[in-house]
């Protein structure tokens, strides 16, 4: 199987391990990545601050690159470029005239048929119905699934699970034996980009995030966002500083999860690139077990 | 010959101002047959009209082009000139030059050509009009209203008091509505149900009024001051003459937790149940879903305790068939419920309520006897939290429109909390406060300046559980946007306000028009608010949008008295442009073969079959027959005749023909 695969400036750089993962994570269940070519950024923040016509023009031209490859849906695991793309598709397919513009700045055709997918509607679509035959071993800890605001908003653009309150990678996370909590953080902001010129401001509205997930007995977060990832795991220092407390708590991407739990190397997963050191305890399916849970469901 | 008068209105500049009247007039009297052709400022006031009918004695018109604003506004008054100038008012044609030609063009040349074009296929259409009568039909004056909450209380008395029958339907068991529900009512603060309660034992004593309740509306047929309504009265399993509700069934009801619909899911009922002390009428029903005997077969225990044996386990649903004259269409709103707001924790927390459970909680009839517990544990909550505007003006996620009591009742929400918890602290979040009527302002000042109402102007974005206590995580826009968060023990959502469950499927069954949000649409926004664009059914309180008691009332008041004047008459006029089977002598009858396809696409059911006999009562052949007083004239029989044997009065095949063919001779 071959999906069309958008990586992003932050895999190639803070969030090197996400990309490591989604690749690992892809090549055990056979889906081939194919990297769309000569792909750009995808304009992040910065562009529609700036510019409207830059900040769609910048996505229109790798969909547009995306079509010239044949490829007809694209996997997008930084929920920034998702957003992105994903709204630059949604205008264009507004405004014709809009669409017109962009399509001569980019000076390439565009006719918008790619589908985008982030990161957990690629893991819902091609891995979890296969994830079960796979799995060697499971979570025996309470984790916090923790979206962040790019992956759901805004739900008129994105149209991706529960705007307030999602819930399809807390189903992932239940397949791998976690207890996924329920927990009032889940879509609040990090701080995001304030990572850099308002570090404090990060260190309150992602040690909130931490301070909820540990009151409630989370002992992992779980993210599917580069930006998400750094602030709650490389920030941990400024937050514990800020907080005044001594918080440990790993976090991880979804995709190492799932890498982890289908035996994988904590290596070709980028687990030892984390700030927080990640030392979570799994279980072990042994063979014997599937043979004996086999026999239970025999008889039955 | 046609001797045909033309009268060119400017309607103030309306017209004039992009047409040129003048030359439309003076091109007009050169078409054969036009013997008078004029201009005139207003046609429509008093010498205008004065213009007409002297102009129709003094040049012997016998027909008259009035071309001036839309037929809506104006033809009846143009009729009635003609009427007195002795001429038949269905001469009568009117050219709109203002809605679709002035109002929408800029001024051209090819403007006034358009509304030369106008009046000349009028020209041409009048030549072949025929002098026509108004259909006269009796009133049934009885009248149905429809719910029974506080408006089709207050219009189901004014119509009794006036002398005439209602019919008072109400698909719960009880009468009363919302306003039953509630504590205490604003700005007054006096009493809901000891204001109400007396209204409702009058609807059960008065003998003009007859009152179903636990009934529906099955089916609708008829037109004004004549419907022909069918009810379902859903079986109470009870005979309601034997039953003296001593309630002693109630008490030995073994289903004792089925969650109260009265009291908003706070406390719990019987399966046969009076939904409330005081209930009109004091009678049991029984939940058939819940009860024990109609789920599992067995049980009985009313049956054997009643005294005086008035249960009836077998009793069916039974379908009444009523004559009515004229309908109110009263049957209120509902509110969202707390499930709908993810950010609110989608119905999760027990301590997150909707104001009408706040209502039941503040009741001294109500399941805390009028105390202010919290759902959760029965605590006496020392900090609580109103959110104003709760889905409402809230075009992305919930409702555009304002539900516009809820500034009001969350007030007397704080306010009542305030009394009654002397040492607790009461927070509104809130958009603006619209406290528009008579001492409305005054009330929320007192809530803010007496009762030490805290009021935070902003929105809430999300509500989340920690430690037993719920967090309310907001903003203070009048203070820089400042986050605020407050550690809350309950909190109320002012919920929108929404149509009630079915008022769709009910708007359809009487063809009444609706908005997208399935509020009943009145007839004119500002001139005819408590009337529906289908004559004979009016409309009371919040079915039609969100209204609070006073307005509720005044609507019904107002729908009554529409009611009251359509019964003041002994018989209705109707226009007779209506469709008719052509007739002809023997031995063909009539052009119609009988196929009756248009009886199967008639809308109003207004086909039916006529048979031709010789002299010994033999049927030649059967025919269609078009009902006058049902067939409203839309036209559908006429297009799908195959043999183009019906035709419409005033708007005949060969009319409509001739102001094409009139048309096409200029090209």
């Amino acid at each position: 199987m071959k999906i069309g695969f958008y990586p992003g400036c932050s895999l190639s750089g803070t969030a090197r391990e996400y990309n490591e993962s989604v690749v690992a994570i892809a090549n055990a269940f056979q889906i081939e990545l194919i990297t769309i070519s000569d792909w750009n950024c995808c304009g992040a923040t910065a562009a529609h601050n700036i510019n409207k016509i830059l900040s769609l023009s910048l996505p229109a031209r790798i969909l547009a690159l995306a079509e010239k490859d044949g490829l007809t849906e694209i996997v997008v695991p930084c929920a920034a470029c998702y957003n992105r793309l994903a709204s630059a598709k949604y205008h264009l397919e507004e405004n014709e005239e809009l669409k017109n513009e962009v399509t001569q700045t980019i000076e390439l055709d565009y006719t918008g048929n790619v589908q985008i997918i982030n990161v957990i509607q690629f893991i819902e679509k091609y891995i979890l119905n296969k994830l079960e035959k796979k799995l060697e071993k499971t979570f025996l800890q309470k984790v916090a699934c923790y979206y962040g605001c790019l992956l759901v908003r805004p739900n008129k653009v994105l149209s991706f699970d529960r705007e307030e309150d999602p819930l399809l990678m807390d189903n992932v996370m239940k397949k791998l034996g976690a207890d996924s909590i329920d927990w009032a953080f889940k879509t609040e902001c990090c701080g995001a980009g304030f990572s850099v010129s308002q570090t404090e401001t990060v260190a309150r509205l992602s040690g909130k995030i931490i301070e909820d997930a540990v009151l409630r007995g989370a002992e992992a977060i779980i993210v599917a966002c580069p930006m998400c990832h750094s602030n709650l795991d490389m920030r941990r220092k400024e937050i514990n500083n800020y907080m005044n407390t001594k918080t440990d708590i790993p976090v991880i991407y979804i995709t190492q999860a799932i890498g982890l739990a289908i035996g994988l190397s904590e290596k070709d997963l980028g687990i030892h690139r984390h700030f927080v050191p990640v030392n979570l305890k799994m279980e072990t399916l042994t063979e014997n077990k599937h043979i004996i849970e086999n026999l239970v469901k025999t008889e039955e | 010959m046609a001797r045909i008068g033309v009268f060119i209105c400017h309607c103030g500049e309306n017209i004039s101002s992009t047409v040129d009247v003048v030359n439309v007039a003076d091109e007009i009297a050169k078409i054969p047959g036009v013997v008078h052709s004029v201009d005139y400022k207003y046609m429509c006031s008093d010498p205008g009209q004065t213009l007409i009918i002297e102009a129709i004695k003094e040049h012997k018109l016998t027909g008259v082009i009035v071309g001036a604003c839309s037929p809506r506004m104006h033809e009846g008054t143009f009729r009635k000139a003609l009427e007195v100038a002795g001429l038949n008012p269905y001469m009568c044609e009117m050219a709109n030059l203002r809605e679709h030609c002035s109002w929408v063009h800029e001024k051209s040349q090819k403007t006034t050509n358009k509304a030369y074009d106008l009046v000349k296929m009028l020209v041409e259409k009048v030549k072949h009009n025929e002098s026509l009568h108004s259909i006269k039909v009796p009133v049934t004056k009885t009248a149905l209203v429809i719910g029974g909450g506080v408006a089709g209380i207050q219009a189901s008395l004014d119509i009794a008091n006036a002398g005439h029958n209602v019919f008072l339907i109400e698909r719960e068991p009880s009468i009363g509505g919302h306003m039953s529900q509630l504590s205490e009512t604003f700005p007054t603060l006096d009493c809901s149900q000891c204001i109400l309660t007396p209204r409702m034992v009058e609807i059960a004593q008065h003998p003009n009024i007859t009152l179903y309740t636990y009934s529906e509306v099955e089916k609708v047929e008829g037109f004004i001051g004549n419907f022909k309504v069918t009810i379902r009265k859903k079986a109470k399993s009870l005979d309601e003459k034997a039953c003296t509700g001593c309630g002693l069934c109630i008490t030995k009801c073994p289903n004792k937790k089925i969650p109260n619909e009265f009291e908003q899911g706070l406390g719990n009922r019987t399966a046969i149940y009076v939904p409330f002390p005081q209930a009109v009428p004091n009678k049991p029903v029984i939940d058939k879903i819940n009860c024990t005997y109609y789920t599992k077969g067995k049980c009985k225990i009313c049956e054997k305790v009643c005294p005086t044996k008035a249960i009836r386990f077998d009793q069916e649903d039974e379908l009444v068939e009523l004559q009515i004259g004229a309908i109110v269409l009263a049957t209120g709103f509902d509110i969202k419920k707390t499930d709908f707001f993810p950010e609110y924790g989608y119905g999760k927390y027990k301590d997150i309520i909707d104001g009408l459970q706040f209502e039941r909680l503040a009741s001294a009839s109500g399941p805390t006897a009028g105390a202010i517990r919290r759902p959760s544990d029965g605590k006496e909550p020392k900090t609580i939290v109103f959110l104003a505007c709760a889905g409402s003006r809230d075009s992305a996620k919930g409702i555009p429109y304002c539900s516009k009591i809820c500034c009001m009742y969350t007030a007397k929400h704080a306010m009542l909390y305030q009394h009654k918890v002397h040492d607790g602290k009461a927070y509104i979040f809130y958009m603006d406060i619209r406290a528009a009527g008579k001492n409305y302002d005054e009330f929320t000042r007192r809530a803010i300046e007496e009762d030490g109402a805290n009021y935070i102007r902003g929105r809430v974005s999300r509500i989340y559980e920690r430690n037993g206590k719920l967090i309310v995580v907001g903003a203070d826009t009048l203070m820089g946007a400042v986050p605020v968060e407050i550690e809350a023990d309950m909190v109320v959502l002012a919920t929108a306000a929404i149509s009630s469950k079915g008022s769709e499927d009910l708007a359809q069954k009487l063809h009444v028009s609706y908005d997208q949000y399935h509020f009943f649409a009145e007839a004119h926004p500002k001139l005819k608010p408590v009337e529906t664009n289908t004559a004979g059914i009016m409309l009371a309180g919040a079915c039609q949008s969100p209204k609070d008691i006073p307005e509720s009332v005044s609507a019904a008041s107002g729908a009554a008295s529409k009611v009251i004047g359509l019964f003041s008459n002994s018989e209705l006029s109707r226009d007779p442009l209506i469709a008719y089977v052509n007739k002809s002598a023997p031995p063909i009858f009539s052009t119609c073969v009988g196929c009756f396809i248009c009886e199967s696409v008639c809308p109003y059911n207004a086909i039916g079959h006529e048979e031709i006999k010789d002299r010994d009562g033999v049927i030649i052949k059967t025919i269609a027959y078009i009902n006058p007083s049902l067939c409203q004239g839309c036209g559908t029989c006429v297009a799908i005749c195959r043999t183009k044997s019906i035709d419409i009065h005033g708007y005949s095949n060969k009319q409509v023909y001739t102001e094409v063919i009139s048309l096409l001779n200029d090209i």
